[in-house]
């Protein structure tokens, strides 16, 4: 009995309790808590206070759009304040580049390696712009009743800018079937906060077409699911634009790093989820370094494709007709226009990643292009800076025409109603397209340029994914193909390792099962011996 | 035969658990530095952190055991027989000679695993558990405070687990140098060893309680 009694416990302590300890680890190691649900209340659910049909003044005749602006300000007075201040009117701001200073950037005066740069082809660029008529140098920044109210706050869905019209809707002389005038009193009676389609009229369309600036945003946002966006799902929370992009008094925040500058007035993911959303230590403490953007958007571009690639250098070849040519690629995206070049698009993208503090670079006019190639934005950020984050990035990489002699970027003129005004588009002549681009510009032009490779980088911040298509650890925490090889300023687990201390560990390891295999043969023949 | 305790329950219970932990780090330990891939890099991450807290959760009731039982004199180096014990692992062994040093409960380490134990238990044990835990909480730079970086500890962690790995092979192999092949497995788990009659019962040595 007493003999059972040992054999028992024995077996407790070496085995049921040891395991039990195991047991507990694995039960409770592996345990990950509940998300907590985010509670906000939506701008997209707020209904309207006033019903605008009722209202006598917007049933007025109106026969020119400028007479609509002139209708909401006079209920909504001091609004046309608050919008000429904004970037979305001025199409600049002041802001300070980090070691730069401050400086006065946007839209207007920066350049892409897209279509290259808005001033001077405004007929066709500020069609974009929230104003009436900003057609040239004349337009007058300081009238009130050049603001356009309905392209952003239109819910009809029936109010459309022209093509090429500078910013004015169509009127009885030059309206399509696709663009007709609009029924004044019918969008005025319907206005109210903006939705998706107000914003991405604009912002899903830059660099002149269908996703082909951001990779992000683009028109099959306005009617998706869950696997493409969860945040903007039909089938999950279908939030708009301005539930994230929180606006006070016409000041939108969000940030585009391609012309802005400053880290300042963003809108982040953290303000509805906060700083620890995962309820889960490990994965929280990534937030230090890692935005959320890196493991939530593993890839972009989901529905359609975007540029990747923008070669201007082949612009300007001609059908054996003299006609323009245009090229698809097997997913039916441009690969080459005679207007614009060659391209290559691509979907389902995968981001490159790179150090971001929300602060960036840009290239001005006066900038000399030194390293190739030439970097038309830069994301400041590194991982010794503690406001720095792993960011995902579409980078647009492009070949474009800079002056031979001073090696700055120039302004080309693209856009014109008419043939031989210089305007590449119409004429596909690249010397009168610079100097008259330069010209616009108020900018010195040598005569002569030289073709060379750009990037621009353009931080990733929608698409976000359903949770279960989230990154893996794997993805950045492994030795072959990590998603941020490239980021090599630091130690990472699992990628990184000392050569020296891994080879002279498993040297270790091999030599103690020599010596190991050595010496038991060596007992083992000697046993033999003396037995 | 004749037997003789060597080891006490709670020794018997600490060794084992301490060997499944010490497994679970290391496969796991592995897996995080990029090895392998076996039960998925999160997976590793949690089972390690987990298996490191009870490691060292673990290692302070030892503590309290060892002071408490004076049990901690058993890790004390001696020069004793440390040459003999030397000696008769490298020569000895292969003629038959009998083991220079007796176990006792008192008396359970000989000279060499002294010093093996007590660089295991002062030097790799606190460095594994220091980096460890600069692993964890430090991740970054600015948090908590700005020591020279991050890549040190790991790199050190590292050097450590390959010393485990080797001192764990060696440690196995010397088990069967007993009596019997298997007669220093059986002491971890009964808490006692045989021994042939012919040898007189230790003498406390100068070490012992």
């Amino acid at each position: 009995m007493n003999k059972l009694l040992q054999k028992f416990l024995t077996l407790t302590l070496v085995v049921v309790l040891p395991i039990l300890v195991i047991y507990l680890n694995i039960r409770f190691g592996l345990q990950r808590n509940e998300v907590e649900a985010v509670k906000v209340t939506l701008k997209s659910e707020s209904v309207a206070s006033v019903d605008h049909s009722s209202f006598p003044i917007l049933q007025q005749s109106f026969s020119n759009p400028k007479q609509v602006t002139e209708a909401c300000l006079s209920c909504h007075n001091k609004r046309d304040d608050e919008l000429m201040q904004s970037a979305h009117w001025r199409w600049e701001r002041e802001t300070e580049i980090p070691g730069r200073g401050v400086v006065t950037i946007g839209k207007k005066n920066l350049h892409n390696n897209f279509c290259t740069g808005a001033d001077g082809n405004n007929g066709s660029c500020m069609r974009c712009h929230i104003g009436y008529g900003w057609e040239d140098k004349s337009f007058d920044f300081e009238d009130p009743t050049n603001i356009d109210c309905l392209v952003c706050h239109d819910k009809s869905d029936t109010y459309k800018k022209l093509i090429g019209g500078g910013g004015w809707p169509a009127t009885a002389e030059n309206a399509t079937k696709e663009y007709p005038v609009p029924d004044y009193n019918l969008v005025a009676q319907s206005v109210g906060y903006p939705d998706r389609d107000n914003c991405g009229v604009c912002h899903f369309y830059g660099g002149g077409g269908n996703n082909v600036k951001h990779g992000d945003l683009e028109k099959a946002l306005l009617n998706t699911t869950r696997s493409v966006d969860v945040h903007m799902a039909v089938d999950g929370p279908n939030m708009v634009c301005i539930d994230c992009h929180k606006t006070e008094k016409h000041n939108i925040t969000g940030r585009a790093y391609s012309v802005s500058a400053s880290n300042t007035n963003r809108a982040t993911c953290e303000q509805c989820h906060g700083e620890t959303p995962h309820n889960d230590k490990v994965i929280d403490y990534h937030n230090h370094k890692v935005a959320c953007q890196t493991c939530h958007i593993p890839v972009y571009a989901k529905v359609n494709g975007t540029s990747l690639y923008w070669d201007w250098s082949v612009a300007g070849r001609r059908n054996p007709d003299s006609s323009f040519i245009k090229e698809y690629d097997a997913d039916h995206n441009y690969s080459y226009l005679s207007i614009k070049g060659h391209f290559v698009f691509d979907n389902m993208v995968t981001p490159e990643y790179s150090w971001f503090n929300g602060t960036a670079d840009h290239l001005l006019n006066d900038d000399s292009a030194t390293v190739l190639p030439v970097k038309i934005n830069t994301l400041f950020g590194s991982y010794c800076d503690s406001t720095s984050k792993i960011w995902p990035v579409k980078v647009h990489r492009g070949k474009q025409p800079f002056d031979s002699a001073s090696r700055q970027i120039l302004s080309m003129k693209l856009f014109s109603k008419n043939f031989n005004e210089g305007a590449f588009w119409m004429d596909l002549n690249w010397d009168s397209a610079i100097i008259k681009g330069m010209e616009y510009n108020e900018r010195e032009y040598s005569g002569k340029f030289v073709i060379l490779p750009t990037e621009a980088y353009w931080p990733l911040n929608h698409m976000v994914s359903k949770k279960e298509e989230t990154l893996k650890c794997e993805a950045c925490h492994t030795r072959q193909n990590s998603r941020i090889a490239g980021l090599t300023d630091f130690y990472l687990p699992g990628r990184d390792y000392s050569k020296a201390v891994d080879y002279s560990g498993f040297a270790i390891i091999l030599f103690s099962l020599i010596g190991i295999i050595v010496h038991s043969v060596m007992r083992f023949t000697s046993k033999r011996k003396f037995n | 035969m004749r037997k003789i305790k060597i080891f006490t329950p709670f020794e018997r219970f600490w060794h084992w658990s301490q060997m499944l932990l010490v497994f679970v780090l290391t496969v796991t330990g592995f897996e995080i530095h990029g090895n392998y891939n076996l039960v998925g890099y999160e997976c590793a991450v949690r089972l390690h952190n987990s298996a490191a807290w009870t490691f060292i959760g673990l290692g302070i009731l030892s503590i309290v055991y060892m002071l408490s039982s004076k049990q901690y004199k058993n890790f004390i180096p001696t020069k004793e027989k440390l040459g003999e014990q030397i000696k008769y692992y490298t020569s000895g062994i292969f003629k038959n000679e009998p083991h220079p040093t007796k176990k006792s409960l008192y008396n359970k380490l000989n000279p060499l695993q002294r010093i093996i134990y007590v660089g295991l238990l002062i030097v790799v044990f606190p460095v594994q558990i220091f980096t460890g835990l600069i692993y964890m909480f430090y991740h970054y730079p600015q948090n908590p405070a700005d020591v020279a970086g991050f890549k040190f500890a790991a790199i050190t962690h590292t050097l450590g687990a390959f010393l485990m790995v080797a001192f764990v092979l060696v440690h196995v192999y010397m088990t069967t140098t007993g009596h019997k092949l298997t007669s220093g497995i059986k002491s971890m788990i009964t808490g006692y060893e045989e021994e042939p009659l012919e040898n007189k019962p230790s003498e406390k040595p100068e070490n012992s309680i």
